[in-house]
């Protein structure tokens, strides 16, 4: 009897578990659209995420969530897009800035499926229920690594590898609107917070993944005597180059740390995990997904990968550990109006063009109490700012 | 004896006489059949998924939505569009290669149109505009190389396809001065808002008017090729340039007209895919149609009808390539490889059209019976 009350109770408890499962995996079909394939350390970041996200909610591939990848930012991108809607997805997802106006014209084909949008500006003005755009605070995060750079150029200096006045930075940025120069702006603020000598020379290269041309930007940068690199580019092209010549640097989107044990020292990325999580129990809740959503470092959104202690400074993961408590508690901003010059004056005032239009219109007043108010306005960056100290060498791409 | 002296190879290979059309459409049917049974294998190998489920899925891609049948068909005209663009000037041995730059070019036009004159005309001159501009930009394409042949007798294969590049580059530096936002490197949806200078949609079928539009051109050139003096002037100058002569053609003027014609339809082309369906311009709008074009042209030997069954053999192939990295989470690169096995056993069905392969006891056997 005993026996049959055990077995009965495991039985009931062992329904009870599936029912509950069950029961937690969401109502949701979700399509996700990447441009390149995991061979981009940023797309590979969002596949991770996607297959994370959903898996923890105990979605299954090509059942619940699809990923197509190799998506241009063309009409192929609203084929895409109109395909997986059509294939019963109640969200659709795309991660490249280009994918936005594709995007659109799906979401007004489709209005009871939800389109979001990482790193895009329209959502805010264009009136539509189903359009959403997501960032996150990466500035924040791209000042991490900065700090971690200027600590090596600091380390650098103290060994006599080069003076003071050399210490100079190198980025490979892909494109030179907002997105980009928000980036190396707030990486060269970093490492400048820690390094006070720091200067910064800046390439770009026309595209979001060009293995060739990244490797070429490297050597740009390596011949201008530039002693430590970051970049916003997404492939291993400048990663690689800098490890074959002992060239300490900083990654974007994961770790670097198997392919360049050397010269890796940390990298700064977007966790996409909790936005896929946000939009997912959104929709299975039938509540509304908020039309800019910016992760923090308080979303756990803005992260860094691991640190490589056989290359960064020593002492770095202390000093992160301190300037990222600083900005999570909003003690420290990294666009604070006191650290850096426009043509050798202060910022008190600046329009940005928060509402994107042809134009280019100014519309917002974005600097208020003392520091630049970036990604609040919309999720996607708009520091446009040149300021002094870096040097851009190739605008006319 | 000769024979007995002089060891016959195991393998040798004798040109066909001409093989009727059953017998022709017979080995390319068989070509394909080998390429998908091969594609399946493959599939199977890399995924372990059963062989039936890749046939599902090729088949899939193009029919299980009316969706991907639209843009079936949307793909097909358009690459029909540039292969009926091309055979003109094959049918006159004149190689044109530069679909790709003539398209770019019209399409390049077409864009201008849309983003310089929406303030300044009304939509229907804007379309007008586009419709001329990109007549005369893809015939300037075509007629630069074929200027240069006709006087100088320039190689047309390299020049034709060196105009591509420089189309290329002048669409990169366009984009870069019509960029949206500016340092975005993209134009995005050109009006998106206004749609003007967009092409009418009939009906709520965006693709209509493309289907609609290449159809009749294909009609027009059959006829054209078939049945008109302009025709058969193309044939005998294909045929021979001294007979062209010698009858009294002007060699020249052919071949210039031809070319301007030629690279006509490929501007043509190139605004229904700016204004028409994409909206937008980039420097791979065309998708490297104007080359998948030789092969269609090729495979129908340049006749406009068969071309609607080799363009929709390629697409269909291609779309269902696509669709199985896709369902069965391969890297995209793995459609290209499927593209490349099954476009490798079609070439080589032309092989097997113009060439038989005797084996050494056939051989024997042949001539025993003579």
């Amino acid at each position: 009897m005993k026996k049959l009350v055990a077995l009965l109770l495991a039985l009931t408890l062992c329904l009870g578990c599936t029912a509950a499962f069950a029961e937690s995996k969401p109502n949701v079909k979700i399509g996700f659209i990447t441009l390149h394939d995991e061979n981009s350390t940023y797309d590979l970041n969002f596949i991770k995420a996607a297959r994370e996200a959903c898996t923890a909610l105990g979605m299954v591939e090509n059942e619940d969530f699809f990923i197509v990848s190799g998506v241009e930012e063309s009409e192929d991108c609203y084929e895409k897009a109109a395909d997986l809607a059509d294939r019963g997805c109640n969200i659709v997802f795309a991660d490249s800035f280009g994918h936005e106006d594709y995007m659109i014209q799906a979401a007004k084909e489709f209005p009871e499926v939800q389109f979001c949008h990482a790193t895009g500006t329209r959502a805010h003005t264009e009136g539509l229920d189903n359009f959403h755009n997501a960032f996150a605070s990466i500035y924040e995060g791209r000042f991490l690594g900065g700090v971690a750079a200027g600590l090596k150029l600091n380390q650098l200096i103290e060994e006599g590898k080069i003076t003071a006045d050399q210490a100079k930075l190198g980025y490979i940025g892909a494109f030179t609107y907002a997105e980009v120069i928000s980036g190396y702006t707030s990486f060269f603020l970093g490492a400048r917070s820690v390094c006070p000598t720091a200067t910064m020379e800046v390439t770009f290269t026309g595209s979001w993944y060009d293995p060739t041309k990244e490797q070429e930007g490297a050597i740009k940068l390596i011949q201008d005597n530039c002693v430590v690199i970051s970049e916003h580019a997404d492939s291993m092209g400048a990663p690689s180059e800098c490890e074959n010549n002992n060239i300490p640097f900083v990654f974007y989107n994961g770790s670097a740390a198997d392919a360049c044990p050397n010269t890796y020292i940390v990298a700064s990325r977007i966790n996409w995990a909790p936005y896929f999580e946000y939009i997912i129990n959104c929709v299975n809740n039938g509540e509304a997904i908020a039309t800019d959503w910016t992760g923090t470092i308080d979303t756990n959104s803005v992260v860094l990968a691991e640190l490589n202690e056989q290359a960064a400074a020593p002492g770095t993961a202390e000093a992160i550990a301190e300037v990222e408590a600083k900005l999570a508690s909003g003690e420290l901003k990294v666009f604070d109006t006191a650290t850096f010059t426009v043509n050798g004056e202060a910022l008190t005032s600046y329009m940005a063009d928060v509402d994107t239009d042809p134009a280019y219109t100014p519309d917002t007043e974005v600097i208020a109490d003392g520091y630049f108010h970036e990604s609040e306005f919309r999720s996607a960056p708009y520091f446009d700012v040149q300021i002094d100290g870096i040097t851009l060498l190739d605008t006319a791409i | 004896m000769a024979n007995s002296t002089t060891k016959e190879p195991l393998i040798h290979i004798t040109k066909r006489g001409l093989l009727p059309w059953y017998g022709a459409w017979g080995i390319r049917g068989g070509a394909i059949l080998l390429a998908l049974i091969f594609c399946a294998l493959v599939t199977t190998v890399v995924t372990g998924q059963n062989p039936l489920s890749v046939y599902v899925t090729i088949f899939n891609a193009s029919f299980s939505t009316q969706r991907r049948t639209w843009v079936l068909v949307q793909n097909i005209a358009m690459l029909l569009s540039v292969s009926l663009a091309l055979i003109p000037a094959f049918k006159m041995k004149f190689w044109n290669l530069g679909g790709e730059g003539q398209m770019l070019a019209g399409g390049l036009a077409t864009a201008a149109c849309m983003i310089c004159l929406k303030d300044v005309f009304p939509n229907w001159a804007i379309i007008l505009c586009m419709i001329v501009g990109s007549i005369a930009a893809g015939a300037l394409w075509g007629f630069i190389p074929a200027f240069f042949k006709a006087k100088f007798n320039t190689n047309e294969t390299l020049f034709t396809l060196m105009m591509n590049y420089v189309a290329t580059q002048l669409v990169a530096f366009f984009i870069i001065i019509w960029e949206v936002p500016k340092g975005a490197g993209k134009i995005g949806i050109i009006n998106q808002q206004t749609q003007i200078g967009w092409l009418p949609v009939i009906g709520n079928y965006k693709y209509l008017l493309n289907v609609i539009v290449v159809a009749v051109l294909c009609v027009a050139m059959y006829i054209y090729l078939g049945y008109s003096k302009h025709g058969y002037e193309i044939s005998v100058v294909g045929e021979s340039e001294r007979t062209a002569k010698y009858v009294g053609i002007k060699v020249s003027r052919v071949i210039i007209r031809t070319m301007l014609l030629s690279g006509a339809i490929c501007g043509l082309t190139g605004m229904l895919l700016v204004g028409g369906t994409d909206h937008t311009l980039t420097t791979s709008i065309t998708g490297g149609r104007g080359f998948t074009a030789v092969m269609v042209a090729w495979l129908a030997k340049f006749n406009p009808i068969w071309m609607i069954l080799t363009s929709f053999l390629l697409v269909f192939l291609q779309r269902g390539a696509s669709e199985i990295s896709t369902v069965f989470g391969l890297n995209q690169s793995y459609g290209d490889i499927l593209t490349g096995i099954i476009l490798f056993f079609i070439v080589g069905s032309e092989f097997f059209i113009q060439y038989k392969i005797n084996f050494r006891h056939a051989a024997g056997k042949e001539e025993a019976h003579v």
